[in-house]
């Protein structure tokens, strides 16, 4: 495969390594009775450039690169890892990590490595996408045409960040696969001022893909006519409400409800251990009949989409509820194995430094059949929240979090006025069976989500349509 | 005791750097090399279950052209790919804008003392009694009561490493530092009614940890008293904040009074210096070199030393948290807080954790927060809690999925009361906090 020539170029003969040292490494890991072991090399290009007060002040710049070392006996992981991918420092890791087995594990576990899959983006280098005065001109442009938007605005940020991240993994069984990682993100933030009152609104989006990405159909300047609307509704807000409500969800990435709500919970390691409030419900009601979600890698060009995951295994789409059933879990090699599934595609890690674990890709649920006005229409008195910012979610009460950044009230089926950003807090296990009115406006987020776990963070995506759920605590002040 | 040889290997490679930017053209710069080794275990149902190795370095050098800045950082110190890292931040600084506030600090603010504050204490542990440690942890949080149902496991963590920062005014300087810690997480109940909770113990010398069964009761405790957990109807009441929890509250504060908050007009406490923005028996000051401190330092990220000094007294802002860039952007003077504060000391009353409770007589006491609802510019505030009912001063029933919401800048201003129930495993060292009242929600 010549991408996998490609990245073993960049990375083992930039650091004069031989195919036949990474088997040397392999056999001092197989050396002991494992179950399974890899060897995780990387590569990562990174830059960000960012402008504030008219200028465009600071940019950074990072190479990194490094492999780590892993083997896996039963439930036991021995890990090791080293930025200098050298013969000698790849065998005195493997030798370190081999001691997490002793006598009397099983025997090697055989493990069926994919040939082929789609790439889901180019191999792609943004931070070469782009000349370094056009990366500039670019930010300087949308701070000025931002500013002519609207007379109250006092500060302009946008900041420009890209990835290119080439990785390389070697199984036990001898295979050896690439990827090659592209990631753009750009952001703009306005604060704006009125009577004293000052406000803000922010907007970002990006994917797999290079800078030409924010230039397609003029992108760049649509996140900053969105934050600047952000900020022009929040000036005009009020306290928010207090209490129990009907609450309905925007399309987008308000899909974060379903990222902490349910998302965390369906990872195959807690619920292996035991330790999810979703533990041993495959097959059960978790939701209302109309909510189907999945969990999808394979979205082309996607923020959370990967063509394989950190593991080596492609990625899916894995049915998580299907009609309000729960259906399955997101699962790496170890836990697949030791609940006795096949892997999922969900195997991540934030970098060679850090132990894969199973993790979210584009996280969705599928459209249903209202109309979104006529969702509106259908609530008396409620909240209507179109944007969020992040969240959190307890695993094991079930309990998530996730913060409005724009909210309006319902009255009567319309939406009237704009109020301040507040905390919704639910229950995961039954939030979605209160979901009583789906819209068919499902929507993607725009490419700005990062999820952290175990003090790993690691890009994402979500998605949903308009959602209507009939009682949810908001956490605002009026009471 | 440090190991000089270790510093000074770090310092030549600094060395090197600034040579190559002085070299390639940059009319001054700074760069900061560090070299972290850890071992980290885990323990889980009474036997191993992960042993890491780490073993992390990072360079990372700005470079100036006059008023142009850039920067570029890497972790192959190799002679080629320090002169690109130099070459990729000085390929930046030539494409960014001029700003007449970029610059190096004033050379007479540099730290010129270094005193030993005494933070490097290696463990000397291996990987079989790191793992018979957690294991210990994690048994006596599984044997505390027959509530505890499941676990997530116990770690212990041991990190060392050394730090070296220079920069082209003659500044170059470096130290060795160590953290450990102990932690468990464990479960208790079943189905819908399931909680988990942990506890640590952190400290830069290995002896002053908190013994690992008392880490696992401490977390077998807190889990257990979760259980049966209801949720409140909304109203307004008093809130306590747990110690951990009161920590987060002044950091909100900090994140306010920052300069680049400040200059960005993104503060809810813009112009707010030689204001009262606390009731005044509030006094919270900065000591940066408390020996064997979490927080310590004689030198700030940009080599400016570090000092003593009252940010709020009887209530009143004496001084924001700065860095040169902020501090020139302000028309101030740095506070030699570039990289945050060092040891955040909030004066305590003379009230232990009971005494707050009885001074809480009827409300809520939060000993955890979920989410991010804090909004910096406005100050608005709206959270996920749990914890207590408190009645008549004694704790009734663990509460859960319920919001506190507010706004920052009253909040500060109705604080009640400090305890002196102070958590010191942080940089804040602050103790449990009442305020008058917040806005709860639940069913």
């Amino acid at each position: 495969m010549p991408l996998t020539e490609q990245v073993k170029q960049s990375i083992l003969a930039a650091n004069s390594l031989l195919p036949q040292d990474i088997d040397r490494v392999m056999s001092t890991l197989l050396s002991a009775p494992v179950d399974a072991a890899d060897i995780y090399f990387q590569s990562s290009h990174f830059e960000s450039w960012s402008l504030e007060g008219g200028i465009v002040k600071e940019g950074s710049h990072s190479i990194e690169h490094g492999a780590g070392v892993r083997v896996v006996s039963g439930d036991k992981t021995g890990f090791a890892y080293s930025d200098r991918i050298e013969l000698p420092i790849l065998l005195e890791a493997a030798n370190n990590v081999k001691a997490i087995v002793r006598q009397g594990q099983q025997a090697r576990h055989r493990i069926q490595t994919a040939d082929s899959w789609p790439q889901l983006y180019r191999p792609l280098n943004p931070l070469s996408s782009l000349a370094d005065q056009d990366k500039i001109d670019l930010l300087k442009r949308v701070d000025a045409e931002t500013r002519k938007l609207d007379s109250r605005i006092e500060e302009v940020m946008v900041s420009l960040v890209a990835a290119y991240d080439n990785v390389l993994v070697a199984n036990q069984d001898g295979s050896l696969v690439a990827d090659v990682r592209p990631l753009v993100r750009m952001n703009v933030s306005v604060i704006m001022v009125e009577n004293g009152r000052r406000e803000q609104g922010s907007m970002g989006g990006g994917g797999r893909s290079d800078y030409s990405y924010f230039l397609e159909g003029d992108r760049a300047m649509d996140f900053a006519r969105e934050a600047v609307r952000q900020a022009q509704v929040n000036l005009q807000a009020e306290e928010a409400p207090a209490g129990n409500m009907t609450v309905v969800l925007g399309p987008g990435w308000p899909g974060i409800l379903l990222h902490e709500a349910i998302g965390h919970g369906l990872e195959g390691d807690f619920n292996r251990k035991g330790t999810s409030a979703f533990s041993g419900r495959v097959g059960e009601r978790v939701a209302s009949d109309l909510c189907t979600v999945v969990d999808d890698g394979t979205l082309p060009d996607r923020r959370g989409s990967l063509s394989i995951d950190d593991e080596g295994t492609p990625t899916e789409n894995t049915v998580l509820i299907e009609n309000g059933i729960l259906k399955g879990y997101m699962q790496d090699k170890l836990n697949a194995r030791l609940m006795g599934v096949r892997p999922t595609g969900n195997g991540r890690r934030e970098s060679y430094a850090h132990l894969p674990m199973p993790r979210m890709t584009n996280t969705y649920m599928l459209p249903g059949q209202s109309d979104p006005e006529e969702i509106i229409r259908s609530v008396k008195k409620g909240l209507y929240a179109r944007n969020f910012g992040g969240g959190q979610v307890d695993i094991t009460s079930g309990k998530f979090v996730f913060s409005a950044s724009e909210a309006y009230l319902i009255e009567n089926g319309k939406i009237t006025r704009p109020v301040k950003g507040a905390t919704l807090i639910g229950n995961g296990p039954d939030v979605l069976t209160k979901v009583s009115m789906v819209g068919n406006d499902m929507q993607l987020d725009s490419g700005v989500g990062t999820c952290g776990k175990e003090g790993q963070s690691v890009p994402v995506g979500v998605g949903q349509p308009t959602l209507k759920i009939d009682g949810m605590t908001v956490g605002g002040t009026s009471l | 005791m440090q190991n000089q040889d270790e510093i000074q290997r770090l310092k030549h490679v600094v060395r090197q750097l600034l040579d190559e930017a002085k070299q390639q053209g940059a009319s001054a710069a700074e760069a900061a090399f560090s070299v972290d080794n850890g071992l980290s275990v885990s323990a889980r149902l009474g036997d191993v279950e992960t042993i890491e190795y780490h073993c992390d370095q990072g360079i990372g050098v700005t470079v100036y052209f006059g008023q142009q800045k850039g920067s570029a950082s890497t972790n192959d110190v190799s002679t080629d790919s320090l002169r690109e890292t130099v070459k990729a931040a000085c390929s930046i600084a030539r494409y960014a804008s001029a700003d007449e506030y970029a610059g190096l600090p004033d050379p007479e603010l540099l730290a010129t003392e270094f005193p030993d504050l005494d933070l490097f204490h290696p463990w000397d542990i291996d990987a079989e009694q790191a793992i018979a440690l957690a294991v210990e942890c994690e048994n006596a949080a599984r044997g505390f009561d027959k509530a505890i149902s499941n676990s997530e496991g116990a770690t212990v963590n041991s990190h060392q490493g050394t730090r070296v920062f220079g920069n082209s005014l003659g500044f170059l300087q470096g130290y060795q530092s160590s953290r450990h810690s102990i932690s468990c997480s464990v479960l208790a109940g079943s189905g819908d009614n399931m909680q988990r909770d942990y506890w640590y113990s952190v400290a830069r010398n290995p002896a002053l940890l908190e013994a690992a069964g008392l880490v696992g009761e401490k977390a077998a405790q807190r889990t257990v008293a979760r259980l049966n957990a209801r949720s409140l109807s909304t109203r307004q009441c008093p809130v306590l904040f747990a110690p951990e929890m009161a920590s987060g509250l002044i950091g909100s504060l900090l994140g306010a009074i920052s300069g680049s908050s400040l200059y960005r007009k993104s503060s809810f406490l813009l112009d707010s210096l030689d204001t009262q923005i606390l009731p005044d028996f509030v006094r919270i000051h900065e000591q940066p070199l408390l020996v064997g401190g979490m927080g310590s330092a004689s030198y700030d990220a940009e080599g400016v030393a570090t000092r003593a000094r009252d940010i709020v007294s009887e209530g009143i802002l004496r001084s924001y948290i700065l860095s040169t860039y902020s501090a020139r952007k302000l028309g101030m003077q740095t506070t030699g807080n570039a990289g945050g504060v060092h040891n955040l000391i909030v004066e305590t009353g003379e009230r232990d954790f009971a005494g707050m409770l009885k001074l809480l007589d009827t409300g809520l006491l939060v000993t955890e927060l979920m989410g991010q609802g804090v909004n910096r510019v406005t100050g608005d505030y709206s959270r996920g809690a749990s914890g207590f009912w408190v009645e008549n001063g004694e704790i009734q029933y663990p509460v859960q999925e319920i919001t506190i919401a507010g706004n920052l800048k009253t909040m500060l201003r109705n604080i009640v009361a400090i305890g002196n129930d102070v958590d010191l495993r942080g940089n804040i060292r602050v103790g449990s906090i009442l305020l008058e009242q917040m806005a709860i929600a639940g069913e």
